[in-house]
């Protein structure tokens, strides 16, 4: 009973801050998703710069970063919202993959510490958000426990939830199978590398936030 | 050789989600694959990768983790019923969640209703249901 009370208060709360100031839109998931990759593609299209570093070896970005009072428009919806890009949420991290990667012991070990912190950020921020994009490498199988713990804390925390099932352009590509995984919520196949389908994924995001 | 542990639901049914969690951690730390009866609150699992980033050292890499969940299919409303009528009786005691030390499982998949667990020395491959 008090579970439910305190959804309610939290759900009233969250309504009332959102209409006083930029919602916070997170992007979560796994680490090599392209989550920072959207974020970039994002803040390309209605900013014309970039948020932040992409890289092929996982757990590049180690910090929550926020960018603020993006707009974007859609005919005459306009929507503005502070985009929150999170570090990767891993259940392991070995500083050996990194050394595997070409990096140096102790740069490794550090990669390592530092993304162990990011990892627990991102989990702290869940509650700050309004709305969350769920970044999917769709080359991926979609049934990983960290995928489910997200979404479905998300879900516990009355925040919407958009999947976005990323590297479309990629061969091993399977959008069904992230649709099949998660058959309640609106998945929208894209390629953020190569600006794919994002007029998709901008109209979701209004849908997402009405 | 790898120890399986399993842990029925009345084990931790009482505990606190600190407690259950140390619990299931510190058996992973112990090197053991732990079969639980049940599964976590979704909090739970959240603030076990929380407690589990916490604890990452040169030693402990971290974990795998798993959870079989029976699925509501789709069906009669007889069926429906039923099941939602086993999910109210037994809660969180339904399914199975499954999780060991990095060092040892080298991934879990699932699909959805069967667990592939692959461990990293061997790479044998054992099945579970």
């Amino acid at each position: 009973m008090l579970d439910v009370v305190q959804k309610f208060i939290q759900k009233v709360l969250r309504e009332l801050f959102r209409r006083r100031r930029n919602l916070k839109l997170g992007l979560y998931g796994p680490p090599n998703g392209g989550k920072t990759t959207l974020a970039n593609r994002v803040c390309q299209d209605w900013l014309g710069e970039d948020m932040g570093i992409v890289s092929s070896i996982p757990h590049e970005t180690r910090e929550i970063k926020i960018k603020e009072q993006i707009s974007i428009k859609s005919g005459k919806k306009e929507l503005s919202f502070n985009l929150v890009d999170t570090p990767g949420i891993a259940t392991k991290i070995d500083y050996e993959d990194f050394v595997k990667h070409g990096l140096s012991v102790k740069k490794a070990k550090q990669r390592a510490k530092e993304a162990t912190k990011g990892v627990i950020d991102a989990i702290k921020w869940l509650d700050d958000m309004d709305a969350v994009v769920v970044v999917l490498d769709s080359t991926y199988d979609p049934y990983s426990q960290v995928n489910i713990t997200i979404i479905g804390n998300l879900q516990a925390r009355n925040i919407p939830v958009l999947i976005v099932a990323n590297k479309m352009d990629l061969k091993k590509s399977d959008m069904k199978k992230v649709e099949a995984a998660f058959p309640q919520y609106n998945v929208v196949g894209i390629s953020a590398k190569y600006g794919k389908n994002m007029d998709k994924f901008y109209e979701a995001l209004f849908a997402l936030v009405k | 050789m790898l120890t399986l542990q399993f842990v029925p639901y009345e084990e931790v049914e009482e505990l606190t989600s600190n407690e259950r969690i140390k619990k299931l951690l510190g058996m992973v730390k112990d090197e053991r694959i732990v079969v639980l009866e049940g599964r976590l609150r979704k909090q739970e699992e959240a603030e076990l990768i929380r407690r589990t980033m916490e604890e990452i050292n040169e030693r402990f890499k971290g974990i795998e983790v798993s959870v079989v969940y029976p699925e509501k299919k789709k069906g009669t409303f007889g069926r429906k019923l039923k099941s939602n009528i086993a999910e109210m009786l037994l809660g969180d005691r339904q399914g199975l969640t499954i999780l060991g030390p990095a060092s040892l499982i080298k991934e879990i998949r699932k699909d959805p209703d069967k667990i592939q667990l692959f461990t990293q020395e061997r790479k044998a491959k054992k099945k579970k249901r």
